[in-house]
């Protein structure tokens, strides 16, 4: 085919250029690094009894915030589009804040708030409930950064299915719990899933909003970002650059999911057009 | 009767659900901050936004987002200009490619800078042989931020450029424009709210970013501390007001942020309206249906 437009060797050279010096190579430093590791080395460091408590702490509260996001996230979506209320276009604009409010802004928010003196955490304070300094801070924290994924995925999606296909199920006989289960559920599926995969990545790696709230006890609620911190500080750079590929690698194989994830959205939009 | 919406009652719990969940996980802390802030009165505020250490973080972050900003400004235009608007293999493999820094932990995005620009790293030994500090000095600082926000553009660009479609810009080649003038006069007033959007997301990720920064900058106060890193020592520090003090200016940042967002966003619907209602002998004006899909998918 004869290009009509001009500037693809233009923009292709220098989009290729600019992403291997800015991401690829760089990136190709770490798994390098790696390399002058020893096997036993590697394991060692990526293995030991507190790195794997880390691990645990990570992966374990980024679910669980994705899936408390999934069913909230949904939730607002829907009302966000079938419903109309006065003050929806900022309740909208709203859903965005953890994209645009600095990580460690939130971090030491959230933590003001749940701290034993703190607005909410002195209501649950009495009932020898702790919500900051543990577990449950991690969290709460992966909750705020991961709310606009789901929500910014299901909406447009939400937005496009066709209301014929539930007037028809309506017709049927269907209740409107029965439409929503059998055929909203199923349409928007795989914006849900998408959605709930981006902010379980986002919650593994992140870092800012996470260690203000976590108390950073080893073995306890200390995450793996901070493992790698522990590490570069003690000048262990090989240690902490195994931990990064073991994140890293993670990395690439919920991103394969997530594309795997908006190919099956993009097929299912095709077909119902 | 046959209704395709749920009972009063039902909805008006569902409403209610969902604006409480926000008040509770989004309102709150955004009010938290200015609260903290405000603590102890206008004055402390004041004072602790006039500290030396606090206008030097404000200089730095305005400088690295100064630079970063337009880099990927550059390349999300030329990578969008490449993929919407081409053919070619791998293609998909390249958009997997550009959203790869946003599955990247910050840490580990600081990390390989420090391996690669470190004293131990690969140019370590040349660059001190040169006295050249890039690594715990501005330059990795810059290097960082333009890491963690590089795919925001080019994602914000990408899909809307595709929904476009080329009709436009070949009607302006085969009227002898030159490839500039198509760009300058066809390509970016249709493109230029998501452009906004996209360089106003950039910008306050690149103002915010912590994790990444904090990798590569050393904490050396008054010199490479960053708004969020000041945040971090005035908090460890126990300065509470102080610290949500710098907080407070972020969080200003981000409402300012969200506002722009939502008039870029309500300005482009409008003229997708407007544009849905010429009369057909322009069946291609901005395509409306497929924009909102994949440019909100990915934020």
């Amino acid at each position: 085919m004869r290009r009509v437009l001009p500037g693809f060797n233009l923009t292709l050279g220098y989009t290729l250029l600019y992403l291997s010096l800015i991401v690829l190579i760089p990136l190709s430093a770490l798994v390098f690094k790696t390399f002058t590791l020893s096997w036993e080395q590697f394991w060692a460091a990526v293995a030991s009894p507190r790195v794997l408590a880390s691990y645990r702490l990570t992966f374990g509260a980024a679910l669980v915030a994705a899936l408390v996001n999934l069913v909230f996230g949904l939730l607002v979506a829907w009302v966000l589009v079938r419903y109309s209320f006065p003050g929806k276009k900022i309740v909208d604009a709203l859903v965005d804040l953890p994209f645009a409010l600095p990580t460690a802004v939130a971090g030491i928010a959230l933590t003001a708030l749940l701290a034993g003196n703190g607005w909410v955490g002195q209501i649950f304070e009495p009932y020898g409930i702790q919500l900051a300094f543990n577990r449950t801070g991690v969290v709460i924290a992966l909750i705020f950064i991961g709310l606009p994924f789901v929500v910014r995925t299901v909406q447009p999606v939400l937005e496009d299915t066709e209301k014929e296909l539930e007037e028809a199920a309506m017709c049927l006989g269907a209740t409107r719990l029965q439409t929503f289960g059998r055929v909203i559920l199923p349409a928007i599926l795989p914006a849900l899933l998408t959605g709930f995969a981006l902010a379980f990545a986002r919650g593994i790696g992140e870092y800012g909003s996470v260690i203000f709230i976590a108390g950073n006890m080893p073995m306890v609620s200390e995450i793996t970002p901070l493992i790698i911190i522990g590490k570069l500080e003690q000048y262990d750079y090989a240690g902490a650059t195994a931990v990064a590929v073991v994140l890293l690698l993670f990395s690439f194989v919920l991103l394969l999911v997530i594309n795997a994830l908006q190919a099956w959205q993009r097929r299912r939009a095709g077909g119902v057009a | 009767m046959i209704s395709t919406t749920e009972s009063p009652w039902v909805r008006r719990t569902l409403i209610g659900l969902a604006l409480a969940f926000m008040a509770l996980f989004l309102v709150l802390p955004l009010a938290a901050v200015f609260a903290e802030a405000l603590r102890k009165g206008w004055d402390a505020y004041w004072a602790a936004l006039q500290e030396p250490d606090a206008w030097s973080a404000i200089r730095l972050t305005l400088i690295t987002a100064a630079i970063a900003v337009p880099m990927n400004l550059v390349f999300g235009v030329a990578a969008a200009w490449a993929i919407a608007k081409y053919e070619f293999r791998g293609k998909a493999f390249l958009t997997t490619l550009v959203d790869l820094p946003f599955s990247v932990s910050p840490v580990v995005a600081g990390l390989v800078y420090v391996l690669m620009f470190g004293a131990q790293g690969w140019f370590g030994p040349w660059l001190a042989a040169h006295d050249i500090k890039i690594v715990f000095a501005v330059p990795g600082i810059i290097l960082a931020t333009v890491f963690v926000t590089f795919p925001f553009i080019a994602r914000e660009l990408i899909p809307l450029m595709q929904a476009q479609g080329n009709d436009e810009e070949q009607a302006a080649i085969v009227l002898g424009a030159t490839g500039w003038q198509t760009f300058w006069y066809v390509t970016l007033p249709n493109i230029k709210w998501g452009l906004l959007y996209g360089v106003i997301l950039c910008n306050a990720r690149a103002m915010g970013e912590f994790g990444a920064v904090s990798v590569v900058s050393g904490h050396i106060r008054g010199q490479t501390n960053t708004m969020p890193l000041h945040v971090e020592v005035l908090y460890n520090e126990y300065q509470s007001v102080a610290a949500f003090a710098v907080a407070s200016l972020l969080a200003l940042l981000a409402l300012v942020t969200l506002l722009v967002k939502s008039v870029a966003e309500w300005r482009h619907e409008r003229e997708v309206r407007a544009a849905a209602e010429l009369p057909p002998e322009r069946p291609h004006a901005p395509a409306a249906p497929s924009f909102p899909l994949p440019s909100k998918a990915a934020p």
